[in-house]
C-alpha cells in the first residue's frame, strides 16, 4: 500500500490506515460522532472547525455527496476518520464520492481505522488532540506534533468561520401569512437553521459574529437567532456584549448550541467543558413542560452551568442520558435557547417545533409593539 | 405514567405452531413479554398450542394453556381465568387474528376483557388494506394505487388504470394463497379467477406494482405519551417484489441520505399516530423509487414481528420486553436501557457495525421457486461485522447450506446466467457472484435484477479480492485484509487449493485472530456491561472478562430448517438454565436471530456467530471453557464434534466416537447384532445390480436411501425392480457417497419414538411415543401420543430393555433418541441418535419433567439416581392424561407440490393436544393444527386397493355418526358391496361435476385419500391439492383416518374442556418440582 496514512494522539497511540481524502497533514481535537447517516452535514458543519471527526458508523460515503445537504459553503473540520470509505456511492441525488469531495476541499481523511477502539479511548480519556498525516510515518514525531497542538479551550473559533459580510438567505423560502424578519448572528451557522427559518416564511439576514447591536437594531429585526458554532464560548466576548444589548431591548432571541452558551453567559452564567461532549443524532431530551421526549441531534463540547444563572432563567429541557441541561428560557424576557440542534440536519426532526415557538415569540412582540 | 394498577391478571396469546412466515421469533417475543409482565407483579396466563416453545415452560407463566388457538378455546380459557386484559401483540398474526375474532364474537365483552398493546380499532386500521388506504390518504401518505374487484367483468378497465404488472391479493385466504404477480392480461384473468375460487369473501385487491423499487423497514415504538423512537432501519438487498422474509436484509439502511431517511421517519411517525399504535412496537414497510425518490408505504404491522426480533438482536434493544411494559401503562422514559444499565430506553440505538440477515430455504425439499410476494423461506441466519462484506459472508456461511461465504453458482452459458440473475430465486445471489466473476458489469446486473448498485459494488469487491487471492502471498497483511472482507478459512483454502486446516494453522502462526466487540446499543458512547459479542478483524476488541468459575459453551442449532427447528433452540436454552442454576456460566453460540437462545438474557455470555468449525474454535480459544455441549443443537454442532475433539476441545456428554458408532451403518449393525436387537433386514449397494440382488433377498417393498443423508432426504419406498433401477440411477447421480442403504420396508408397522437419558450406569426412558401414522412416514411428520395408546406391555418392555442396552453399549452420557417400528408384535429398531431429539420439548411438556435440564446435569456429572425419584427412573409411573403431538405442514406455500406424507420430513412445526384420553387429545391436536374435523356432512373416500378392506369399518362408523359417503367408482362399488350407501362421483377428467368441483362447491367436509403406493395418480394429486387450498381436512393414511373417526365421535359428544399445564401436573403420580438445582 502506498496510500498509507497515520493517526497519532497526544496520549501516544498511533494507528495506521489508508488515505481517503486529501494528502497532507492535519491536526485538531478528536471527537466522535455516532450518527449513522448525515456525514455530509457533519463534514460541512462549521461547528467542527478545529476538530477531527471520528465516525462510529463504519461505512461512510454510501450515498455520496448531494447538492442539497451542505450546511455551509465548505467543510471546516480539520480531519475525517472512518472505518471504510465508499468509493462507489449509490443514490439518485449523489453527485460525487465523499473521497473526491474531501480532496477537492483539501480535507485530510483516513480510513481502515478501528474507529470503535478509537471511540472507546475518547470516551475514557475525553477529547484528545491528534494528528492525521499521509506524509509522515514517524510515530514519535507525530505524537510530539499532537502534543504541541493548542487546546480548544480559550480559542475564538467563531471568528474564523463566520461570514465576511451580511447577506440575506432565500433558499427554501415559503411565504407565510405574516412575514417576519430574523437576523441570524453567524458563529458558524448551519444552513439547516436558515432553511428552517425560510420555510417558516421568515426573511433572513445573516450577519457576521462581530456585528454590534446598533447595526442589528438598524435592520429592524423581529427576532434574533444566535447560531451554532465551534469551540469555546468564553472568548467570543464581543458577541456577548451584543446579546446583552439585545436583551435590554426585549428583542426575541433564540439561541442554538454555541448561541445557547453565549446567551447563558450574557445572562450571567458560566460554561464548562464536557469530557467528550455530545456528538450524535440519537440523544433523548425531555421537554420539562410537556414531558415529551425528543430525539435530538447534538454537537457540542461545552455546556452551560445552570447553577450559575439567575433565578429568572429556568431550565426547559434536560438530556435523559446524563441529566445535563439542554435548554433554558428567561421568565420575563422573550429569550430562550437549546443546546441541541432543532434544525437537525443530520438527525430526527422531532424538535423543529422550537422554530414555531420562536415565531410565536416574534409575533407576540410585534403585536405588543403595535398596540 | 406508572404501570396500571387496575389490571391484576393478563392473558398472553402465543402464535401456535411454527409455519413459514411465523417462526420462533414469537417464542422470543412472548417469552420476553411474559417475563416483563411478571416482573411487574402481574399474574400472567398464556394460551399457545405449540409445546416446543420456551414460553410454554410451566415456570414461565402462572398458568399455561397448551390448547388450540381458536375463539372457542380462547373463550374457555377466559371463562376459567377471568383475566382483566388480553395481550395479542406478541403472538404474530395468529394472536392478532384470534383476538380480533374473539372481540367480534363478543367474547371479550362478555367477560369484560380489555385488549392491551393495541386497540381493536388500530388493528383494523392496520390490517384491513382498504381502511388503511383511507387512513393514509387522509394524512397525505402515498401508497400504491389499488382497486378492489368483486367480479371478473371489468378487469380490462382496471388493468388499464393500474398498468402491468399488477399485484393480485385475494382477501382472507390462507397464507397469501391465490395472490401473486400478473404480467399481462391473460395472466391477470387466470389469477383473478383462481383468487375468486380461493377467496371465501369473493374480494380481490389489485394493486399497482412497484417491483424493483428499493424496500425498507422501520422498527418503531410509541408510548402513551406520544414518545416515538425508531429502533432500527432495515434495507433489503432484494428489491420490492421479493418478500422481506425472503430477502437478504441489512441494518441499518445503507443507501439513504439523512434527509431522505428523516423524511421517511417523519412519515412513520405520522402513520403510527394516525393508525393509533400507542403502546408498543410496530413495523412499517416503505418502497422508494430508485430514480425519483418517490416514497410509498407498503404495509404496517401493529405488533412485534420477525423484523422486530431481528432489530432487537441487531441493536440490543429488547422491543418485545418494552412493548409488554408499554402495554401496561409505562412510557419509554420510565424504563432503563438493559444493556448500558445507565441510560434510558427512550432513545434510538446507534450501531457501529453492519448486520446482515440471509434467508434459509427448503430447496432440498420443495425445489427452487421463483420468489414473490408470499414468503417461502423457513429460517434465517444473521451476522454482525464491521463491514457489509464481512457481515454478508458471515451470514452466508451461517446458513449451513454448503456455502462457505459468498461463492458462485454452477457454471453455465452467459444467456442462462443473465436469466438467473434477473429472476429472484433462493440462489440468485450466487448467480450474481458468478456473473461478476465472469465479467458482467455492475450496470448490466443492476439493469436486469434491480439490485441497488451499492450492493453490487460490494459484491464486486468480494469477487475481485477473491480473484486476486490466488496469486497473493499469504502474509499477515493479506490474511488480515481477507478476513476483514469476511472470507472464511475454508474460502481462502479453496482459492489457494489447500486444506482449510493449513490456512488456519498459518493464520494462527501469523497471529491473525478475530477480536470480539460488543453490541452495546450506543456505538461505544456509554460503557456497557452486557456480554453480547460478535467477531471481527480489527486492531483491538472489547471483550468483557468472565467471572471466575466453571464455564461451558453451548453450541446452538443455527437457522431453522425443516428437520431442525425451534425444538433444538428450546434444548439449548434449557441447558443454559440448568448450568446457571448451579452457578456455572453458560456461553451461547448461535446465529439465528429468531430464537430465545440469542436473547442476551438467556445465557451468561452470548456470541452471535456462525456455527462453523472456524468460528467456534476461535470462540473456544478466547473463552477457554471446561467443556462444550454439542448434543442440544441438532445436527449442526454434532457435525463439528469430531473436529472439535481432534482440536483438543473437551466435549461434554456422549463422546464423538459413540455418535459415530450410531451413525455408521456397519458399526451400528454390528452393535445391534451383539445386543440381539432386531432391525429390518438390510444391505448396502453401490450399483443397480447390487441393489437388485439385495432387494430380491429381502423382498419388496424396500426402503432405499443414499447413505450419509439427513432428514430422510431422497428416501423412498420402492415396490419393484424397474422402480429400483430408476431410483439407483437418480440417487447415485445426486449422492456424494456412491452407496445406498436398502432396508426391508416394514409395511403397516407402528412407529415408536423414544427419548432416554443415560448417565453411564442408569438409563431413564423419559418418554415413549406411539405414532399415529404408520412407519414410512417420517417421525417428524407423524402425529404421536404419549403415553402410547395401543402398545402391549410386552412390546413396551422390549422397547425399554433395548433402549437401555443400546444406551449403555454406546456409552451415552446425556440424551438419546431411538426410533422403533412394531410389526406383528415384533420390535424393530430403525435408528438411534445419541443427542437431543425433536421430541424433547414435547415429552417435557407432557410429563412435566425438564428433560433437557436433567440431561445437562447428567453431562455435568450428576447421577440420574440423585435427580429422579426411583419410580420415575424405573419408568413405573406415567401421566393419567394423554398428550398428542401433531405436525404442521407448509404445503400451502409451495404451489404445485403434492401434499402427501412420506419418509422425507416436510413439516415446519408442531402442536400439542392435551386431554384425558387419546381420542380427545387427538381431536384437540387436530384442531390446533388447523385441521377442522367436521361433525357432519359428506365424506369423500378414495383409497388404494390395499386399504379397501380396512376402510370399511371406518366408513361404517362415519355413516353411524351421520355422515354421507361419497366415492369414485371403484371405492364406491366396494363400499356399496359391503352394504354402505355411497354416492358415486366422477373422477377428475371423467365428467362433470367431478370430485374437485364438489370440493369447490364446498359440499365435501372431509376427504380421505390414500395415495397409491406404486404410482402416484394425477387425480389423487388434484384432490389433495384442492383440499389443501380450500382448507378442507384431508387425511392421507389409514391410521390417521381411524384416529380421526374416533375424534369426530368425541367432538360430536360433550364439548371439550381446557386445563392448564400446571393443573394437569397436579394429577401426576410423581413430583415435577425439581427445584432450581435438580
Ligand atoms: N405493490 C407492490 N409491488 C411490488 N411488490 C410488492 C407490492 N406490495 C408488496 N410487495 C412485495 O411483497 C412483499 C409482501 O407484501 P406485504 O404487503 O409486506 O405483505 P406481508 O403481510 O406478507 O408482509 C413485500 O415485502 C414486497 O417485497
Ligand atoms: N425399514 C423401514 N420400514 C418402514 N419405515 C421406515 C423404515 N426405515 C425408516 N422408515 C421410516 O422413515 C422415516 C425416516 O427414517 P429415519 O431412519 O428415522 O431417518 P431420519 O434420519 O431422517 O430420521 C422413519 O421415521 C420411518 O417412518
Ligand atoms: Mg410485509
Ligand atoms: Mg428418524
Amino acid at each position: 500500500m502506498n496510500d498509507k496514512a497515520w493517526l497519532a494522539l497526544e496520549d501516544g497511540t498511533v494507528y495506521t490506515g489508508r488515505a481517503c481524502g486529501a494528502a497532507g497533514e492535519t491536526g485538531g481535537e478528536f471527537v466522535f460522532n455516532t450518527a449513522m447517516t448525515g456525514y455530509q452535514e457533519i463534514l460541512t458543519d462549521s461547528s467542527y472547525a478545529g476538530q477531527c471527526v471520528v465516525m462510529t458508523y463504519p461505512l461512510i460515503g454510501n450515498y455520496g455527496i448531494t447538492l442539497a445537504d451542505n450546511e455551509s459553503q465548505r467543510p471546516r473540520l480539520s480531519g475525517f476518520v472512518v472505518r471504510e470509505m465508499c468509493k462507489t456511492p449509490s443514490n439518485y441525488e449523489s453527485v460525487q464520492p465523499v473521497g473526491d469531495f474531501l480532496k477537492k476541499h483539501g480535507i485530510v481523511g483516513i480510513e481502515e481505522i478501528d474507529t470503535r477502539a478509537l471511540t472507546l479511548k475518547l470516551r475514557e480519556k475525553g477529547a484528545l488532540r491528534g494528528i492525521i498525516s499521509t506524509l509522515d510515518g514517524d510515530k514519535k514525531r507525530l505524537v510530539a506534533k499532537a502534543k504541541a497542538l493548542p487546546s480548544m479551550a480559550g480559542q475564538n473559533l467563531a471568528k474564523v468561520v463566520t461570514c465576511d459580510k451580511e447577506y440575506s438567505w432565500e433558499e427554501g423560502y415559503k411565504p407565510a401569512e405574516k412575514t417576519l424578519h430574523v437576523v441570524v448572528i453567524d458563529f458558524g451557522v448551519k444552513h439547516g437553521i436558515l432553511r428552517c427559518l425560510a420555510a417558516m416564511g421568515c426573511k433572513v439576514t445573516v450577519v457576521p459574529a462581530s456585528t454590534n447591536a446598533e447595526r442589528i437594531f438598524k435592520l429592524k429585526p423581529d427576532g434574533v437567532l444566535l447560531s451554532n458554532g465551534p469551540g469555546d464560548p468564553e472568548p467570543v466576548t464581543d458577541a456577548i456584549e451584543t446579546i446583552k444589548h439585545l436583551l435590554a431591548e426585549r428583542t426575541p432571541i433564540f439561541g442554538i448550541c454555541l448561541g445557547h452558551q453565549l446567551l447563558g453567559i450574557a445572562l450571567g452564567g458560566k460554561t464548562y467543558k464536557l469530557k467528550f461532549g455530545h456528538h450524535g443524532s440519537n440523544h433523548p431530551v425531555k421537554d420539562l413542560e410537556t414531558e415529551k421526549i425528543e430525539i435530538t441531534s447534538q454537537n457540542h463540547g461545552f455546556c452551560v452551568d445552570l447553577k450559575t444563572l439567575p433565578s429568572t432563567v429556568k431550565t426547559t429541557h434536560i438530556n435523559l442520558n446524563d441529566g445535563t441541561s439542554e435548554g433554558m428560557a428567561h421568565s420575563e424576557l422573550p429569550a430562550f435557547s437549546v443546546q441541541y440542534h432543532p434544525e437537525a440536519s443530520a438527525g430526527p426532526h422531532d424538535s423543529r417545533y422550537l422554530f414555531e415557538h420562536f415565531r410565536a415569540l416574534m409575533v407576540a412582540r410585534q403585536e405588543a409593539r403595535s398596540r | 405514567m406508572p404501570k396500571r394498577s387496575d389490571l391484576k391478571k393478563i392473558l398472553v396469546v402465543g402464535s401456535g405452531s411454527i409455519v413459514i412466515g411465523q417462526g420462533c421469533e414469537f417464542d422470543y417475543s412472548g417469552t420476553q413479554g411474559i417475563k416483563a409482565l411478571r416482573e411487574e407483579g402481574y399474574e400472567v396466563c398464556l394460551i399457545n398450542s405449540n409445546p416446543a416453545t420456551i414460553m410454554t415452560d410451566p415456570e414461565l407463566a402462572d398458568r399455561t394453556y397448551i390448547e388450540p388457538l381458536t375463539p372457542e378455546y380462547l373463550e374457555k380459557v377466559i371463562a376459567i381465568e377471568r383475566p382483566q386484559a388480553i395481550l395479542p401483540t406478541l403472538g404474530g398474526q395468529t394472536a392478532l387474528n384470534l383476538t380480533v375474532s374473539a372481540a367480534e364474537k363478543g367474547i371479550l365483552k362478555k367477560y369484560n376483557v380489555e385488549i392491551i398493546g393495541a386497540r381493536l380499532e388500530t388493528i383494523r386500521k392496520a390490517e384491513d388494506r382498504q381502511i388503511f388506504k383511507q387512513c393514509m390518504q387522509k394524512i397525505g401518505i402515498d401508497l400504491p394505487r389499488s382497486i378492489v374487484v368483486t367480479d371478473e367483468s371489468d378487469l380490462k378497465s382496471v388493468s388499464r388504470e393500474l398498468g402491468f404488472p399488477i399485484i393480485v391479493r385475494a382477501s382472507f385466504t390462507l397464507g397469501g394463497t391465490g395472490g401473486g404477480i400478473a404480467y399481462h392480461y391473460d395472466e391477470l384473468r387466470t389469477r383473478v379467477h383462481a383468487a375468486f375460487e380461493m377467496s371465501p369473501v369473493k374480494k380481490v385487491l389489485l394493486e399497482e406494482s412497484v417491483l424493483g423499487w428499493k424496500e425498507y423497514e422501520l422498527e418503531v415504538m410509541r408510548d402513551c405519551k406520544d414518545n416515538f423512537v425508531v429502533v432500527c432501519t432495515i434495507e433489503n438487498l432484494d428489491p420490492m417484489g421479493v418478500h422481506t422474509g425472503d430477502s437478504i436484509t441489512v441494518a441499518p439502511a445503507q443507501t439513504l441520505s439523512d434527509r431522505q431517511y428523516q423524511e421517511m421517519r417523519e412519515d412513520a411517525k405520522r402513520i403510527i399516530s394516525e393508525v393509533g399504535v400507542e403502546t408498543g412496537g410496530c413495523n412499517i414497510q416503505f418502497a422508494v423509487h430508485p430514480q425519483t425518490g418517490r416514497r410509498i408505504v407498503v404495509e404496517i404491522n401493529p405488533r412485534v414481528s420477525r423484523s422486530s426480533a431481528l432489530a432487537s438482536k441487531a441493536t440490543g434493544f429488547p422491543i418485545a420486553r418494552l412493548a409488554a411494559k408499554l402495554a401496561v401503562g409505562y412510557s419509554l422514559d420510565e424504563m432503563t436501557n438493559d444493556i448500558t444499565k445507565a441510560t434510558l430506553a427512550c432513545f434510538e440505538p446507534a450501531i457501529d457495525y453492519v448486520v446482515v440477515k440471509a434467508p434459509r430455504f427448503a430447496t432440498e425439499k420443495f425445489g427452487e421457486f421463483t420468489l414473490d410476494t408470499a414468503m417461502k423461506s423457513v429460517g434465517e441466519a444473521m451476522a454482525i461485522g464491521r463491514t457489509f462484506k464481512e457481515a454478508l459472508q458471515k451470514s452466508l456461511r451461517g446458513l449451513e447450506s454448503g456455502k462457505k461465504g459468498l461463492s458462485g453458482a454452477e457454471p453455465m452459458d452467459p444467456e442462462t446466467r443473465l436469466q438467473k440473475v434477473a429472476t429472484p430465486t433462493s440462489s440468485r445471489l450466487y448467480h450474481v457472484k458468478s456473473a461478476l466473476d465472469e465479467g458482467l458489469t455492475v450496470e448490466r446486473i443492476h439493469e436486469v435484477s434491480k439490485i441497488d448498485p451499492w450492493f453490487l459494488n460490494q459484491l464486486k469487491d468480494i469477487s475481485d479480492f477473491e480473484k486476486s487471492l490466488a496469486a497473493m502471498p499469504l502474509d499477515a497483511e493479506n490474511l488480515f485484509a481477507a478476513k476483514r472482507m469476511g472470507f472464511s478459512d475454508a474460502q481462502i483454502a479453496l482459492a489457494k487449493g489447500v486444506k482449510e486446516e493449513k490456512i488456519r494453522a498459518k493464520r494462527w502462526a501469523l497471529k491473525v485472530r478475530p477480536s470480539y466487540k460488543l453490541v452495546d446499543t450506543c456505538a461505544g458512547e456509554f460503557p456497557s456491561t452486557t456480554p453480547y459479542f460478535y467477531s471481527t478483524y480489527e486492531e483491538t476488541g472489547d471483550l468483557i472478562p468472565s467471572k471466575a468459575g466453571k464455564k461451558v459453551v453451548i453450541l446452538g442449532s443455527g437457522p431453522n430448517r425443516i428437520g431442525q427447528g425451534i425444538e433444538f433452540d428450546y434444548c439449548c436454552v434449557q441447558a443454559s438454565k440448568a448450568l446457571r442454576a448451579h452457578g456455572w456460566q453458560s456461553v451461547m453460540v448461535n446465529c439465528n436471530p429468531e430464537t430465545v437462545s440469542t436473547d442476551y438474557d438467556s445465557s451468561d455470555r452470548l456470541y452471535f456467530e456462525p456455527l462453523t468449525l472456524e468460528d467456534t474454535l476461535e470462540i473456544i480459544a478466547v473463552e477457554k471453557p471446561m467443556g462444550v455441549i454439542v448434543q442440544f443443537g441438532g445436527q449442526t454442532p454434532l457435525n463439528l464434534a469430531v473436529q472439535l475433539e481432534n482440536a483438543g476441545v473437551p466435549i461434554l456428554g456422549t463422546l464423538p466416537a459413540a455418535i459415530d458408532m450410531a451413525e455408521d451403518r456397519r458399526l451400528f449393525g454390528a452393535a445391534l447384532k451383539k445386543l440381539k436387537i432386531l432391525s429390518p433386514e438390510s444391505g448396502i449397494a453401490a450399483s443397480a445390480d447390487q441393489a437388485l440382488k439385495i432387494a430380491r433377498r429381502i423382498g419388496y417393498p424396500v426402503m432405499v436411501r443414499p447413505s450419509y443423508v439427513l432428514g430422510g432426504r431422497m428416501m423412498e419406498v420402492v415396490y419393484d425392480d424397474p422402480s429400483l433401477v430408476d431410483y439407483v440411477g437418480r440417487a447415485l447421480k445426486a449422492a456424494t457417497h456412491p452407496s445406498l442403504l436398502i432396508d426391508r420396508f416394514l409395511a403397516d408397522a407402528t412407529e415408536v419414538d423414544v427419548d432416554a437419558i443415560c448417565d453411564g450406569k442408569d438409563v431413564w426412558v423419559a418418554g415413549i411415543m406411539e405414532h399415529i401414522e404408520e412407519a414410512g412416514i417420517h417421525s417428524g411428520d407423524s402425529a404421536c401420543t404419549l403415553p402410547p395408546h395401543s402398545l402391549s406391555p410386552s412390546v413396551l418392555l422390549t422397547i425399554r430393555e433395548n433402549t437401555r442396552k443400546l444406551a449403555l453399549h454406546l456409552k451415552v452420557r446425556g440424551l438419546m433418541n431411538v426410533q422403533y417400528a412394531v410389526k406383528d408384535g415384533a420390535v424393530y429398531i430403525l435408528e438411534a441418535n445419541p443427542r437431543a431429539s425433536r421430541t424433547v420439548p414435547f415429552v417435557s411438556k407432557a410429563t412435566g419433567l425438564p428433560i433437557a435440564r436433567i440431561a445437562t446435569w447428567v453431562m455435568m456429572g450428576k447421577p440420574l439416581k440423585k435427580l429422579l425419584a426411583p419410580a420415575v427412573l424405573r419408568g413405573e409411573v406415567e401421566p393419567p392424561y394423554t398428550a398428542t403431538k401433531e405436525a404442521v405442514m407448509p404445503f400451502i406455500k409451495f404451489p404445485g407440490v403434492d401434499p402427501k406424507l412420506g419418509p422425507e420430513m416436510k413439516s415446519t412445526g408442531e402442536v400439542m393436544g392435551l386431554d384425558s384420553d387419546f381420542p380427545r387429545s387427538f381431536a384437540k391436536s387436530q384442531e390446533a393444527a388447523g385441521m377442522l374435523l367436521p361433525t357432519s356432512g359428506s365424506v369423500f373416500v378414495s383409497v388404494r386397493d390395499e386399504d379397501k378392506a380396512q376402510i370399511v369399518p371406518m366408513a361404517r362408523s362415519l355413516r353411524q355418526l351421520g355422515f354421507t359417503l361419497v366415492a369414485t367408482r371403484s371405492t364406491a362399488d366396494f363400499l356399496t358391496r359391503h352394504g354402505l350407501d355411497t354416492t358415486r362421483v366422477a373422477k377428475v377428467g371423467e365428467g362433470k361435476p367431478d370430485v374437485v368441483d364438489l370440493m369447490k362447491q364446498r359440499t365435501l367436509s372431509l376427504v380421505i385419500n390414500t395415495p397409491s403406493g406404486k404410482r402416484s395418480r394425477a387425480d389423487g394429486y388434484a384432490i389433495r391439492r384442492t383440499a389443501l387450498e380450500l382448507n378442507i381436512p384431508c387425511i392421507t393414511n389409514l391410521h390417521s383416518a381411524g384416529a380421526a373417526v374416533h375424534a369426530i365421535s368425541v367432538l360430536q359428544g360433550a364439548s371439550m374442556g381446557v386445563k392448564s399445564l400446571q393443573a394437569h401436573y397436579e394429577t401426576l403420580p410423581y413430583k415435577v418440582d425439581l427445584g432450581a438445582k435438580g
